[in-house]
């Protein structure tokens, strides 16, 4: 072989291998998303500081519980209990400290050793029965939602429980998951008129965005955390094994339970930290929280390019997709569109994905 | 050459409650030396491989390795001992890159901080020294093991084991699944394996391809095995003849 036919086969074999990328899918829909979004609603501040921050907090809380469900299906599994266990952990944290008059951060901690403890079982009972994780975290979705609801009404009649806020006041911990950083920077924005300031109201003077919330903060940790836990390290390496071929990665070697046991503790972790954030946020926890987050992390992933299959995927792909989710909601409001449609888009995109993929997975795995 | 076999077992039995799978197999294997378990189905081939890669522990018998009687108690043991079983099924994961199968449960780490990391520098050129010493000219380490053809793929999986150490290879039914021109590479990379003074037990029930590459030539035939031959003293019919006992060919024949 010429040098220059060489060049041309690895040119295209790195073409090839661009193709294959699994987030590939999801980076063009951003960018198509943030184009029809630029042309159509440019005029409505849906681009401005205020209305980015808008569609940022709301794809922070896709990608949150999205990279959790994108580690666990490269492993190969589901876990459908993701909602539930959101309102489960958030009443937890709202009874033990607004009823039982724990200090918050005692709570806090507490929501989450039982929620990865739960995460824990779950997995655990997945790998020693051997059924599908799909029926047994939907055994959870129904378990959780309703200790929640049963949590909720025998220690305060209701549904709902506020408070949260006043118990928190000086707490330690929860300016972690409800706090904002960077308000200084803000603040010195907006002396420099950078930034816009309140006119009236409470809150004439101060900025109209004053700080980068912590949610935000969390999906962006969790983005870098997953991404380099699961394309860096040896243990990545058998995130992957684990889900494309869990017989195989046994022969040779690799504790296939251990893994898939830990990323059902981790998809309960990236919950709580949803519920806790949500919690502190709102100063109330509500038992129906959390309902059909579960389809909507496992959508993100997909759309960021993962096989429902396991093996193969990507975080920063389930990133994008998620933010394609929040832009996509969010736009909608900010263009005036019926926000019914938004369910409409996100079948169809689901649906396009899931083909996109099978039809990528095809050109993996040689199969015709 | 050691005149000691690496590997020798003796009249190795397995019963599986009432039903005796092995009833009598004995076998001797040397460095370098390329020796084919040849049997029809239901021989006792599958049971036989087990037993030595430590899935199943024989009935009765005697294992030695080095001249060392040995028992082989699990697939840990098996491993210790330098015995490599490559099944039909490879142990490979067509999602993932060459280079991550190759080095999977044995990652390469490196220390970048207070953390660990996977070397992939170092696994990607020593997977890409590898492969070119079996020669398969891979485009890309991180290309997925999928994109690859059967035969490439098994020499990828007789590569991994003869890397980490394996004295004995153990090929199950290796070029069952594969046309021709892939048979041939594959052939041709048990021939650099055992040049390098691995021995190779290669199981099949095509001879064609066991005489290819065969120095020994055992047949098991119901679970007991009928002597063993050298390359050269024994010819395709008489295999043949041998394998299927002397009767279903003959019916054939008429």
């Amino acid at each position: 072989m010429s040098t220059i036919e060489k060049k041309i086969s690895l040119l295209r074999s790195k073409f090839s291998v661009a193709l294959l990328r699994p987030d590939l899918g999801a980076i063009v829909g951003v960018v198509l998303v943030f184009l029809f979004f630029f042309l159509v609603a440019r005029d409505t501040g849906m681009f401005s500081l205020e209305g980015s921050m808008n569609w940022g907090i709301v794809s922070s809380q896709f990608i949150i519980i999205a990279v959790g469900a994108c580690l666990l299906m490269i492993a190969g599994e589901f876990d459908l209990s993701v909602g539930s266990m959101i309102g489960f952990a958030g009443i937890i944290i709202a009874v033990t400290s607004v009823v039982w008059g724990w200090p918050v951060w005692l709570s806090i901690i507490t929501a989450f050793a039982v929620s990865m403890a739960i995460g824990g079982l779950i997995g655990y009972i997945t790998v020693k029965t051997n059924l599908p994780s799909f029926i047994v975290s939907l055994a959870f979705l129904y378990i959780l939602r309703g200790m929640t609801i049963f949590i909720a009404i025998i220690s305060t009649k209701k549904t709902i429980i506020g408070g949260v806020t006043e118990v928190a006041e000086n707490d330690w911990l929860a300016p972690f998951f409800g706090g904002k950083i960077f308000t200084g920077a803000f603040d010195w924005l907006a002396e420099q008129g950078i930034i816009q300031t309140f006119v009236a109201g409470t809150k004439a003077g101060q900025p109209v965005v004053s700080g980068i919330p912590m949610m935000m903060v969390w999906a962006i940790g969790l983005i870098i955390f997953a991404h380099f836990l699961l394309t860096k390290t040896r243990f990545g390496n058998w995130i992957y094994a684990a889900g494309g071929d869990a017989q195989a990665a046994r022969h040779i070697g690799v504790p296939v339970n251990r893994v898939k046991i830990l990323m059902f503790v981790f998809t309960a972790f990236c919950a709580t930290v949803f519920a806790t954030t949500q919690v502190i946020e709102f100063g109330s926890a509500s038992a129906d929280r959390g309902i059909l987050k579960e389809f909507e992390a496992i959508i993100s992933v997909v759309i960021g390019g993962a096989l429902l299959t396991g093996g193969y995927g990507s975080v920063i792909g389930a990133a994008l997709g998620a933010v394609i989710f929040g832009v996509v909601q969010q736009g909608l409001f900010f263009i005036g569109v019926e926000s019914s449609l938004f369910r409409v888009f996100l079948g169809v995109l689901l649906l396009l994905a899931v083909i996109l993929n099978t039809h990528v997975r095809k050109l993996i795995t040689g199969a015709k | 050459m050691n005149d000691l076999p690496l590997m020798e077992l003796k009249d190795i039995h397995k019963s599986f409650g009432n039903v005796d799978a092995l009833k009598g197999v004995s076998i001797s294997i040397n460095a370098g030396e390329c020796h084919c378990l040849l049997g029809d189905n239901g021989a006792g081939k599958s049971t036989f491989i087990k037993i030595m890669s430590g899935v199943h522990q024989p009935t009765s018998g005697q294992i030695s390795i080095n001249g060392k009687e040995t028992e082989i108690n699990n697939p840990r043991d098996a491993i210790d001992a330098g015995i490599a079983t490559v099944y039909q099924d490879l142990a490979l994961i067509p999602l993932m890159s060459v280079s991550r199968n190759f080095w999977l449960g044995r990652e390469l780490t490196k220390k970048v901080g207070p953390i660990t990391v996977m070397d992939f520098e170092k696994c990607n050129s020593i997977l890409m020294t590898e492969m070119d010493k079996m020669g398969i000219q891979l485009r890309d380490p991180t290309q997925s093991i999928g994109t690859l053809s059967g035969g490439e793929r098994q020499t990828v999986a007789i590569a991994r084991a003869v890397f980490f150490g394996a004295k004995i290879l153990i090929l199950d039914e290796p070029t069952s699944a594969l046309g021709v021109y892939q048979t041939s590479n594959v052939l041709k990379t048990i021939e650099r394996v055992r040049e390098k003074g691995v021995a190779v037990i290669f199981i099949s029930h095509n001879v064609s391809h066991a005489l290819a590459v065969g120095d020994k030539f055992t047949v098991l035939s119901r679970g007991e095995t009928l002597g063993t031959a050298k390359s050269g003293e024994i010819d395709f019919q008489e295999l043949q003849a041998m394998m299927s006992g002397n009767k279903e060919l003959s019916v054939l024949k008429k």
